[in-house]
């Protein structure tokens, strides 16, 4: 697929990344001139995003999380968030609002917010192999 | 994690700050659910005119702190919310849970 631009980050799972996750995404993508709506949903889903591979991919210990994001053609900013961590046993209950495994801290919608505020939400999971987010957000493009 | 809070006639104020994320949600959610407790306000607010930014972690403040004023029959308004966190919360469906006073937008 052609790509105008791209960058590639490796992190471990400790959540002071989630802030630097979002705001290096936010970063990339400012050289498409988003509004700031459109800038403070992406950094949402990636926030959304990251904060699961920290809590659920990796309940018990620290791993890899690699995030990739490319300008495809049609100002297109395509995001992907992977894990080798535990996986996600059933993929229809975890995206279902409100349903979570986290306990009394967590909402259960973060799925939810990445699908609504996102133009594309694709989830890959293999138990004890980790999960793959794939989402894609259209910039619109101003005059 | 930085918050200020004050009481006045059974109402309580607690201005948060910053970017709530999973990293902070749960010193939050703790800190709010001690205030609650030791004050029993009427009245909860939360102000979030100092947030730049929430995650779904915020969503679950919120739902805390709900939880917490309900069980002791107070109520709990939301103001000062931004464009940002005003999203999130639209898009979880909390602003029907919860009164939302001066949104800036």
């Amino acid at each position: 697929m052609k790509f105008d631009n791209y960058m590639i980050l490796e992190f471990p799972s400790k959540s002071a990344n989630e802030a630097f996750a979002r705001s290096a995404v936010a970063c990339f993508a400012a050289q498409m001139d988003p509004t700031l709506d459109e800038l403070g949903d992406i950094r949402t889903a990636v926030s959304e995003a990251v904060t699961n591979c920290i809590v659920h991919a990796y309940p018990n210990s620290m791993g890899t999380i690699t995030l990739r994001c490319r300008i495809l053609k049609d100002n297109v900013l395509d995001i992907v968030i992977k894990d080798k961590g535990v996986g996600i046993p059933d993929l229809e209950l975890a995206r279902r609002p409100a349903y979570t495994t986290g306990g009394a801290d967590r909402s259960g919608m973060g799925f939810t917010i990445m699908e609504s505020f996102m133009t594309s939400l694709e989830v890959s999971s293999e138990l004890g192999k980790g999960t793959t987010v794939h989402m894609r957000r259209r910039i619109r493009q101003r005059q | 994690m930085h918050f200020t809070s004050f009481q006045e006639d059974g109402k309580m104020t607690v201005a948060l700050t910053g970017e709530i994320d999973h990293h902070c949600a749960k010193n939050y959610i703790q800190a709010i659910a001690a205030k609650i407790e030791a004050y029993t306000p009427q009245l909860c607010v939360l102000d979030f005119s100092e947030v730049s930014f929430v995650d779904s972690s915020g969503i679950a403040v919120v739902i805390n702190a709900l939880r917490n004023m309900t069980q002791i029959e107070g109520k709990l308004v939301l103001t000062g919310i931004g464009s940002q966190p005003m999203r999130v919360f639209r898009a979880s469906g909390i602003d029907k849970l919860v009164e939302i006073k001066e949104a800036v937008s």
